[in-house]
């Protein structure tokens, strides 16, 4: 591993919190990490296990999905769906030879800017440990 | 219904009605000071002694015990009536010379001094709290002990009561008003502190809130009341002629359907009291910015004078303070408290500044100690130089503790402010008479469970979090819920009224479109790919999706859909999708971010 290896990370976000919030980290100008890529998605409930695994084949070295803390959900439990999704998206990336810890789900709420880029800095950081993601281009049986 | 003749005039009065009352009705006077229309007629201290004339046996007798029979005739004002009562006056006025309603009523009937050896009971053995604490409060924790010269209302074994509420009834009703009824029970007394005059005056379990409430009607305070609580006493109920005490009034909870909602559910004020060096709670003149409100209001506890507080008594207020001092930013600008401004204190501290200096005099030395002078309104910078015009004394630093401890005469007797003043870089100390401190304004404490319930968000100071800034100042995240007033941030009068009328305006505009205009993210189910399993309608969190059973497909009702996309998170097939939020749509945006060289 080269020591100036930048990892890409893939970040679905829900547009009511986390998605507020990074926006709230850029008008307050907190800086973090220029390694995230967003992608805005309405609810939590809602990111496809599909697009992780899509994000893992095109070559991201992690994934962020970022929502609503439990109870604060703008579609009333989005949030929860999207919980079990990650805990079995978990499952699946371990067989496929991806760390457990290369997807993240994370509550942070709208007004929560900073905590947006403490997990974005947080991940990078672990992510620079695990290495670049082996996934790029491998076909899927 | 029996006729009977009061003072040669007849009267038919309702059956078991006592003479007494009979009389009273006709506002003819009989003095009494056993008798109390919420006890029973106890005969004890003979005043209303009356003449039967004829219907009864002949002679002086009672009134408050007399019940009218048909054919009764009795004289309330004979010479041997009047000869009676200035007998018992003398007598009673003998054994309690200085108690004021007995000296009243003696000068009333000519009595001038007792004959008799005078003693000095306060006491005047009326009977009416031991009375009040049988009948009505239930727990007869008191009573009349011993006979004759030695009678004394006292507890059994003139021992603590077990059974006394320290209620204080008997209190209430004692005309010579020489009960300490703490010292009768075990249980200390909870004072009933005025919500709406910050507990700077009493008041009773079932009172009026509030001189403008609506409707200005009595509440009962089901945790005082007790009646509520034990089933005793219930005089408010015996008392009111218009019957309109209900005990079986309860909260209810009634669903009103509405267009739109405005939150406006204001805000809390910091208590001060956990902040040590104010000494806010121990000591008397260390009042908050609301207290000084009240005592400022005419219709508050001292008719609108500004006065300080008694060292011993806390409901009392003695004389105008000789000195003040305002303490701004308690609570905020704070680290330790609240980061934000609080924004109405420096005006409101400049107004009773001003107050202090119009109503007490102009003598009277007023002291802000400010962190910044924050006169950011329209008149407000003029204000303030109005006001130190006047005199008032503005020193630039936060004051950071408030002692009683001289350190010379001067501050003998005083709270000392200690502060650092900035612009002489010296510690200062100003000795004063009362301090007010200028709390901070903080969100409601129930503010995150509110939040919780309209699907609005919270900011990280606590109060509620606008759409936008600067575009959506009143809007919430949830379509139709709008913010107005200092829910959604600390405000003063004229900024919380123009955001409370671009809320209302919002709503109205909303009723009166007649439509509501919904996101075109909404999600739509292929029924060409669709296979039916339904998993999506269980999921979906709005039951906007149904089974359309003759095609064997799930269908999505639009008008219903918010567009969430659990659905579509999920659906095995890949048939239910959130428009702009395609399959497709989403691996072009994935693809486009992790293309070499994308700079994302």
């Amino acid at each position: 591993m080269s020591k100036d290896f930048e990892p890409t990370i893939t970040a679905f976000l829900c547009n009511w919190c986390t998605f507020t919030a990074a926006d709230l980290a850029g008008t307050s100008r907190l800086s973090y990490p220029a390694n995230v890529k967003i992608i805005r998605m309405m609810c939590s409930g809602m990111v496809d296990p599909k697009f992780v695994l899509k994000a893992f084949l095109e070559g991201t070295d992690g994934v962020f999905i970022g929502g609503c803390w439990p109870g604060d959900c703008h579609y009333i439990n989005g949030n929860m769906k999207a919980r079990r999704r990650v805990a079995l998206l978990h499952e699946v990336l371990g067989r496929f030879g991806v760390d457990r810890d290369r997807l993240w789900l994370r509550w942070v709420a709208a007004s929560e800017g900073n905590m947006f880029a403490e997990t974005v800095e947080e991940m990078t950081s672990r992510l620079m440990e695990l290495g670049p993601c082996e996934m790029k281009g491998k076909k899927v049986a | 219904m029996p006729s009977i003749i009061i003072n040669d005039q007849p009267v038919i009065v309702a059956e078991g009605t006592t003479v007494l009352e009979a009389a009273r009705e006709q506002k003819i006077e009989i003095p009494t000071l056993c008798y109390n229309p919420a006890l029973e007629p106890y005969g004890g201290c003979r005043l209303c002694v009356v003449e039967v004339e004829a219907g009864g046996r002949p002679g002086l007798q009672a009134s408050c015990t007399l019940r009218a029979t048909e054919g009764l005739a009795v004289r309330t004002d004979s010479e041997r009536v009047k000869r009676s009562r200035r007998l018992t006056l003398e007598l009673m006025l003998a054994r309690s010379p200085e108690v004021p309603v007995l000296r009243a009523m003696a000068r009333e009937h000519g009595v001038k001094d007792a004959r008799f050896a005078a003693e000095n009971e306060s006491c005047i053995l009326c009977g009416q709290c031991i009375r009040m604490c049988a009948e009505r409060m239930g727990a007869a924790a008191i009573g009349i002990f011993n006979r004759g010269a030695n009678r004394v209302v006292s507890t059994p074994f003139d021992d603590l009561s077990d059974v006394c509420r320290t209620c204080g009834a008997c209190a209430s009703v004692c005309p010579a008003d020489c009960i300490d009824f703490e010292t009768y029970g075990r249980h200390p007394a909870q004072p009933l502190n005025s919500e709406w005059n910050e507990g700077l005056r009493l008041r009773k379990a079932i009172s009026i809130p509030f001189q403008q409430a609506i409707p200005k009607v009595p509440v009962i305070d089901p945790d005082a009341c007790v009646h509520l609580n034990t089933g005793a006493c219930g005089i408010c109920s015996s008392v009111c002629v218009a019957d309109a005490i209900d005990y079986e009034q309860a909260d209810e909870i009634v669903d009103v359907n509405v267009g739109s909602i405005i939150v406006a559910t204001g805000f809390d004020v910091l208590d001060p009291t956990p902040m040590e060096p104010f000494g806010y709670g121990r000591f008397p003149n260390v009042i908050t910015n609301l207290e000084f409100e009240r005592l400022s209001n005419a219709t508050g506890p001292t008719s609108g004078k500004l006065l300080l507080r008694d060292d011993q008594d806390r409901y009392k207020f003695t004389r105008p303070p000789e000195s003040v001092a305002i303490l701004h930013c308690i609570g905020s600008r704070d680290v330790n408290y609240h980061e934000y401004c609080s924004r109405t204190c420096c005006m409101y501290a400049l107004k009773y500044a001003h107050l202090l200096k119009d109503k007490c005099g102009h003598d009277t030395e007023v002291f802000n100690f400010y962190i910044d002078m924050r006169c950011f309104g329209k008149g407000y910078e003029e204000f303030l130089n109005r006001v130190q015009a006047e005199g008032v004394r503005m020193i630039r630093g936060k004051a950071a503790l408030v002692t009683d401890e001289a350190l010379d005469e001067d501050e003998e007797g005083k709270l000392v402010v200690v502060a650092e003043d900035t612009l002489t870089a010296q510690i200062v100390r100003v000795p004063v008479e009362m301090v007010v401190l200028c709390t901070a304004m903080e969100a409601r404490a129930n503010a995150p469970e509110v939040a919780r319930t309209f699907g609005i968000s919270v900011g990280s100071d606590g109060f509620f979090l606008e759409e936008h800034p600067k575009l959506a100042p009143v809007n919430t995240p949830t379509a139709g819920v709008f913010l107005a007033g200092a829910c959604q941030g600390p405000k003063d009068i004229p900024d919380t009224v123009a955001q409370a009328k671009a809320a209302a305006a919002e709503a109205l505009a909303l009723s009166s479109a007649g439509h509501v205009t919904v996101a075109p993210m909404i999600s739509g189910i292929d029924p060409d790919i669709c296979i039916g399993c339904q998993v999506c309608i269980g999921l979906c969190p709005y039951s906007a999706i149904e089974i359309d059973s003759r095609r064997g497909v799930s269908v999505v009702n639009t008008a219903l859909c918010k567009g969430c996309g659990s659905c579509a998170g999920w659906c095995p097939s890949g048939a239910a999708k959130v428009e702009h939020f395609t399959d497709k749509q989403i691996f072009a945006e994935i693809e486009g971010l992790l293309a070499e060289g994308s700079e994302g």
